[in-house]
């Protein structure tokens, strides 16, 4: 008995926590008269129903449960599908050259000697500081002197720029794990350091590698103000940046915002729910640590 | 010669990152501080670029929306990070406790994190919606109201609905930070002071609390900058309309939308000197450069 004052503390947060998504997947299984309904329907019955769903752009229909209408409507009235393509182009690319590029970096952080180190880690630090508002201006003016805006490369440099510190911060304490051993040994072989690095240490840090990647890709994913005014175009735009200027003709598209972030928010759960222990350890190593 | 030649590798090691930082951090901020004492209006090209001083900060300081969009800033990061550290050491408390589901309890909360801030932005826009939204139906149904309200159509409930919004989606991560730090705290402290009967409020206030600080220090420092930069929830939910401009808001507002690159440029600095400010501040707080301890 004495616990039920936590559990209902708990159950209250977890209340908290569910209940937007509840709702969005409630909304995104409703007709529209369900959505305008008021008061609203907290449990779609509409959608259930058979009826009419769209299944091409040119009007075409299937006969199936009215709640797949919304999902269907959100590649066919919206250019959705191109929004993932980007997004997975952008946030895919932005994660493998991160993680060569910060790898490369944490390896001479953690287990080469030189001058200047303390800098070089000040410096990134203090990147991760920035506030990307602050160099959007120039950073849009540098970009289309290399015609760079609209383009995938032109979000791919930005984003990591803005990962790196956490890819490098991440990488160097597991290239710390590895013993230095490893790099004499390598020496006295004859080995480069680039072999070693490549074929010694790589495969070593792989977990760390995969924990960062998450990292990466998340925050590539999820980043919205370079992608809105870094991309023109309606093909170029990234799915936070789409999902944001969702139009209808009248009025917001609700329904199909709704199985947008429904469909964006399926994949993250199952990532986080595999990765969940590496995602903390990943997040939380600059704070514990630092 | 053995350490030169590792050095030279070191640094070669190094490059694309330090080449990467230079050209799309540091070279832009260095640029902005340029630009920003220059008349650089793309709506008007045929200006060109005349050098102007001071006069884009001296405009700014003398505008209103400036100081309007300072204070809801400053304001907002204050009241968000205050409720997210409060709930999120509640919760981290509750997760540190043994109990059945308790690695699904952490993983649920996670996701809030995971999912873009511009999901999360509709999310909470469809439930705060004018007409039909469900928290209309709860305060209507609770008898608050006997109209619905337009949350984010009014100057008295925008900022609360931006602020609300946020506390959801960072709380946890702020949670797993302290959760983190919790669970560095050596039980047998607890032990000892069960032993001397102190009080579970006891514990909290002389162990957990000490012990925590350096923690939590470091999280809200992180999530003092990041709300400060805060653009995203506010862009989706009000476009900065009814009171809720913030700096980052205002400052994409004058240079994407008007296109004024050396005004904009000024903003950039002044927001980049807040982010040095609030810097600054936690570390004299911390007592100690964080980055002269070996990591």
């Amino acid at each position: 008995m004495r616990r039920l004052p936590f559990y209902l503390g708990l159950s209250f947060f977890l209340v908290i926590v569910a209940f937007p998504f509840y709702w969005q997947i409630v909304t995104s299984a409703k007709t529209s008269d369900e959505i305008w309904a008021m008061p609203p329907v907290w449990i779609p019955v509409q959608g259930l129903e058979t009826g009419d769903v769209p299944i091409d752009a040119q009007g075409g229909t299937i006969r199936g449960p009215q709640f797949l209408t919304n999902y269907t409507n959100v590649f066919l009235k919206q250019p959705f599908g191109r929004y993932l393509l980007n997004s997975t182009i952008v946030s895919g690319s932005t994660t493998l050259f991160c993680l060569l590029v910060g790898a490369m970096a944490a390896f001479a952080l953690a287990k080469l000697r030189f001058r200047g180190k303390n800098l070089v880690l000040a410096l990134v630090l203090s990147v991760s500081m920035f506030p990307p508002v602050a160099i959007a201006p120039s950073l849009f003016l540098f970009l289309s002197q290399f015609r760079l805006v609209d383009t995938y490369m032109g979000l791919i440099l930005p984003y990591t720029t803005f990962a790196l510190p956490l890819a490098l911060w991440n990488l160097t304490a597991f290239f710390r794990q590895v013993p230095s051993e490893l790099l004499e040994s390598a020496r006295v072989d004859g080995a480069g350091y680039f072999i070693t690095f490549w074929k010694v240490f790589l495969p070593l840090v792989a977990p760390g590698m995969f924990t960062t990647g998450i990292l990466t890709f998340i925050c590539a994913w999820n980043e919205f103000l370079f992608a809105l005014f870094f991309t023109t175009t309606e093909e170029m735009r990234t799915v936070p940046v789409g999902i944001a200027l969702f139009s209808g003709q009248y009025e917001s598209p609700w329904g199909e915002i709704a199985a947008a972030t429904v469909i964006v928010t399926l994949p993250l759960i199952v990532l986080v729910l595999a990765a969940q222990k590496r995602i903390v350890a990943g997040l939380t190593a600059g704070a514990v640590k630092g | 010669m053995q350490g030169r030649t590792e050095a030279r590798i070191a640094w070669f090691f190094l490059l694309p990152s330090l080449v990467i930082i230079l050209t799309m951090a540091l070279l832009p901020i260095l640029r902005s501080f340029y630009l920003s004492f220059f008349l650089k209006d793309l709506a008007v090209p045929q200006l060109g670029q005349p050098f102007v001083g001071l006069d884009n900060y001296l405009y700014i300081l003398r505008d209103s929306r400036f100081w309007a969009a300072l204070g809801n800033t400053f304001g907002f990061t204050f009241v968000s990070v205050l409720l997210e550290t409060g709930l999120g050491l509640l919760l981290a408390l509750m997760l540190n406790r043994a109990f059945t589901g308790r690695g699904l309890a952490r993983a649920a909360i996670l996701i809030p994190w995971a999912v873009p801030t511009v999901v999360s932005a509709q999310m909470w826009r469809w439930i705060y919606n004018d007409k039909v939204g469900v928290l209309n139906d709860l305060c209507l149904r609770l008898g608050v109201f006997t109209q619905p309200f337009p949350w984010l159509a009014s100057i008295d409930t925008a900022r609360a609905a931006i602020v609300v919004a946020d506390v959801w989606k960072t709380t946890p991560f702020m949670a797993l930070m302290l959760l983190a730090g919790l669970q560095m705290i050596d039980t047998s402290l607890y032990e000892a002071a069960d032993v001397d009967g102190a009080t579970a409020w006891q514990q909290f206030r002389h162990i957990t609390l000490p012990l925590l600080t350096p923690v939590m220090t470091v999280a809200v420092l992180f999530r003092t900058l990041d709300a400060f930069r805060i653009f995203d929830l506010v862009y989706v939910l009000t476009s900065g309309a009814f009171g809720t401009e913030t700096l980052s808001v205002l400052t994409a507002d004058v240079t994407f939308k008007f296109n004024d690159y050396g005004q904009g440029s000024a903003y950039a600095v002044i927001m980049f000197g807040c982010i040095v400010a609030i810097s600054y501040t936690f570390i004299k707080l911390l007592g100690a450069d964080p980055n002269a301890e070996e990591r």
